[in-house]
């Protein structure tokens, strides 16, 4: 997809939005789940689902809207597991993220196996069209917008939706006192589990879309290692965007372009080995979190589980 | 009389207490009806049956004549149950606005209408004479006026029934006589209110059939105007309680704490304290009156370490203390009973014989290097429980599970423990039935007697006035008059708490 024609800081903006589209769909869906008191480390397992079924869907239809919906469908029946182990059972949410994560992987080997008929990936399919040639003939922003796709745009709409939701509407007032104070959500009528099992599901269809970005989206088929800790790196955004969706979407951005920095910066050919370009952008993760941890606030009641009836 | 609410046979066990044993309770139309009983006694769990939150392990609930199964706090406020809880139910970076609507939000379209929110939360405030901004964020707001906000939250939701639990435990006297008022006129509306108290003065000022429960039994239902204070505080303590604190003069010694010129801001980093002095000695007791807000909190926060103060100097014991940590005030010789028992008071996820040795736990024979004692420990909760009478099956439990009047006074056990030169209690005995005050209050003036200086901060008058031997009065972040306790009136404090001075009127 890299154009020669095109100016190189075109390419890297272009570059840059289509790296960001993943990290904001999953820092979007962390943001939701964290705001109403689940911690959701599995985001990166249910990336890796997603991205196979988005793939798994096209091919069984070859239509990859059909392919789309599967991973939205697939991420929310991840994220139900995740919402029943840490709602209901009240297991230690880490611990389900992180078994979250491992079965991921290993589900998605071997399924590529079973359903395939391959090891490592899957076959090509149909990944979704995008007017490439139309957007060109846009005036003076076509040569960017040809260089994107249409999770991009679909990202960009959902930041404004989720912060709509959050922050205007009575549902976002009830997940956010859920996430903060969920005794007192209890005693004023509000289902806390009802809402936490909604967030959480929701993550679940956030990080799906992320996974089918990266399937469907850029690329046409399902490769093991594909999603490559973008989990981790949009949970760094939704930390770092101190549990905003505004915040964590631009997160998503700084982390992008340094991924973006490093595809272009080794074709600058300064004399650097080209491990160090790739280490940057997790450098900058680092950086990132270090400098701002502790001056960011998570909801008072992430990561514990409600118990009705104790005090 | 037509009953709204009838509770038949009501039993609630928990792990190792039996909460409410066979209880029956009725509220009727118009009334305002007082549960009274000692700390643990099981008022609270029966109201939380009431609206929801616990399931009775027995028993029947009847509302306006209908037997009613009350599944969540959502049933109840369909029934038109209303509770104040005794612990705030605040999301503290939520708005006032937000937290009264929350859960019945106005709308326009799918949007929280938040313009009508804060609208309605101005009328209903200024219809009972709330001074309360809707737009105030919680956290920035005093204790008093959460209360208020509490309040606000259940008559929202048209509550006809309303429970409260405890709503005057952080009021000033004032505000409690506002409130009282705020209680008729409801009355008046036709609602019918269920109140939890301590203060049996306002027991008789307020209430219409008082019900007293004592151990999670009913003793008996009694009509206020048939009874009086001594023979309510017997019936729930099950003994005479000596209501006046019984004290001799007091024999000042040295100088053990001094407050040289504090200035500080409060947490919105507006000034709070500007210019205070203070000082005080060994074997007295120095009461600081006050209207809530005026400096209070941040004084003591100075004091101990949690604040840093702009300007000026704090000695303990002629040590410069100024700035220093936490533990480096405990160990010149502070302890410290807070005024927010679940912020600064216990860890309540952690059982009591941890909670009992915080501050103390890194020494002997708590602590040896970096092994801790467990047994050690344990034996000394027990000791705490024991003492001061901490109603608790054993000193395992998290000290979540206790009622809010033992949790405080396993607090103020913790802190007279440590034997501390100066003891800073802050409103030590909230929440606390007659019988505990009447052993704290003791204990305290013991500690005088045995030489400790004690800084007691209390919105209650009355007990500033029986404990006190001095009387410091704070207003606007000044200290504005000392005024010795034996001669000083409720009358003379109530003019200086409002910034007025005495001179003018003599
Ligand atoms: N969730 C719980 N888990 C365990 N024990 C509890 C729980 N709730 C209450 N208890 C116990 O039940 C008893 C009654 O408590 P409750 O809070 O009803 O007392 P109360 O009358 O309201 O006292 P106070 O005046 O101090 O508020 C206490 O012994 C308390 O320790
Ligand atoms: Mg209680």
């Amino acid at each position: 997809m890299a154009n020669g024609s095109i100016p190189v800081v075109v390419a890297l903006l272009a570059a840059t939005f289509r790296l960001a589209t993943p990290l904001i769909f999953a820092a979007l869906g962390g943001v939701i789940s964290e705001r109403s008191g689940v911690v959701n480390i599995g985001l990166e397992g249910i990336m890796i689902v997603g991205a196979f079924f988005a793939v798994y869907g096209s091919s069984l239809t070859g239509n990859p809207w059909v392919g789309l919906l599967f991973a939205v469908v697939s991420g929310a029946l991840v994220a139900a597991i995740h919402a029943v182990l840490s709602i209901h059972l009240k297991a230690d949410q880490t611990v389900s993220g992180v078994a979250i994560n491992l079965f991921a992987g290993a589900l998605t080997s071997f399924l590529i196996f079973k359903l395939f008929g391959r090891q490592g990936q899957t076959d090509g399919v149909a990944a979704l069209p995008y007017p490439t040639e139309t957007m060109a003939k846009i005036p003076v922003i076509g040569p960017f917008l040809a260089e994107l796709n249409w999770f991009v745009f679909m990202a960009i709409i959902l930041v404004f939706v989720v912060h709509y939701v959050l922050y205007y509407t009575p549902l976002g007032l009830r997940i956010r006192a859920v996430g903060e104070h969920p005794k007192a959500a209890d005693t004023l009528g509000i289902n806390v589990y009802k809402i936490r099992y909604l967030c959480v599901i929701m993550s679940g269809v956030f990080a799906g879309l992320g996974g089918a970005t990266l399937s469907i989206g850029v690329m046409n088929l399902f490769r093991e290692g594909m999603v490559s800790g973008r989990g981790f790196i949009a949970l760094a955004a939704m930390i770092f965007g101190n549990w905003k969706p505004f915040g964590a979407t631009a997160a998503s951005f700084l982390f992008a372009f340094a991924q973006a920095f490093e595809i272009l910066a080794q074709k600058f050919g300064w004399a650097l080995p080209t491990e160090a370009y790739l280490a940057f952008p997790y450098i900058l993760t680092m950086l990132a979190l270090a400098g701002f941890v502790g001056k960011t606030t998570p909801p008072a009641a992430d990561g514990v589980p409600y118990n009705k009836g104790e005090r | 009389m037509q009953k709204v609410v009838e509770m038949k046979g009501i039993t609630k066990v928990f792990p190792g207490v039996k909460a409410n044993d066979d209880v029956n309770f009725e509220l009727l139309k118009g009334e305002i009806h007082v549960l009274l009983g000692e700390n643990g006694a099981g008022k609270t769990t029966l109201m939380n049956i009431l609206y929801g939150l616990y399931q009775p392990d027995a028993g029947e609930i009847y509302v306006n004549g209908q037997k009613v199964n009350i599944k969540s706090p959502g049933d109840a406020i369909k029934l038109g149950i209303g509770m104040v809880h005794q612990h705030f139910m605040l999301v503290h970076n939520f708005t006032v606005a937000e937290n009264i609507v929350l859960g019945s939000e106005p709308k326009k379209g799918i949007k929280i209408d938040m313009q009508k929110a804060i609208k309605d939360t101005k009328e209903l405030a200024d219809r009972y004479g709330f001074k309360i901004d809707p737009n105030a964020v919680i956290e920035d707001i005093t204790v008093g006026q959460q209360q208020k906000v509490e309040i606000l939250k259940a008559l929202y939701r048209g509550a006809d029934i309303l429970i409260l639990d405890e709503p005057t435990a952080v009021l000033t006297p004032q505000e409690i006589e506002e409130l009282g008022v705020i209680l008729k006129n409801l009355v008046k509306e036709g609602k019918s209110i269920i109140l939890i108290t301590h203060k049996l003065k306002e027991v008789m000022a307020m209430s219409d059939r008082v019900t007293i429960v004592r151990r999670g039994k009913v003793i008996d239902t009694v009509y206020t105007k048939d009874t009086n204070i001594d023979e309510l505080a017997e019936m729930m303590v099950g003994r005479k309680v000596n209501l006046v604190v019984q004290k001799d003069e007091a024999k000042p010694g040295k100088v053990v704490l001094k407050v040289e010129n504090i200035s500080a801001l409060d947490h919105r980093k507006l000034p709070a304290l500007k210019g205070v002095n203070l000082e005080v000695r060994a074997g007295e007791i120095v009461g600081i009156a006050g209207v809530d807000g005026n400096g209070q909190t941040e004084l003591i926060e100075v004091i101990t370490g949690l604040r840093k103060p702009t300007e000026g100097r704090v000695y303990i014991n002629d040590k410069d203390v100024t700035g220093k940590t936490p533990r480096d005030i405990i160990e010149a010789g502070v302890g410290h009973i807070p005024e927010d028992r679940h912020k600064r008071g216990l860890v309540l996820k952690y059982s009591l014989y941890e909670n009992a040795v915080l501050g103390n736990h890194y020494k002997l024979p708590f602590a040896k290097g970096i092994m801790m004692n467990y047994n050690k420990i344990k034996e000394y909760a027990r000791k705490l429980i024991d003492e001061f009478d901490v109603r608790t099956p054993n000193e395992e439990v998290f000290a979540s599970a206790l009622s809010g009047g033992n949790q405080q006074k396993f607090i103020a056990a913790r802190e007279i423990n440590k034997d501390p030169e100066l003891i800073i209690a802050a409103q030590p005995t909230r929440g606390i039935d007659v019988g505990a005050i009447e052993y704290i209050h003791k204990r305290l003036v013991e500690e005088r007697d045995k030489g400790r200086a004690i800084l007691l901060v209390s919105l209650e008058l009355d007990e500033i006035l029986a404990l006190s031997d001095r009387i410091a009065v704070i207003y606007d972040g000044q200290i504005v008059d000392i005024l010795d306790a034996k001669s000083a009136t409720e009358h003379e404090l109530g003019i200086l708490m409002a910034g007025g001075t005495l001179k003018k009127q003599a």
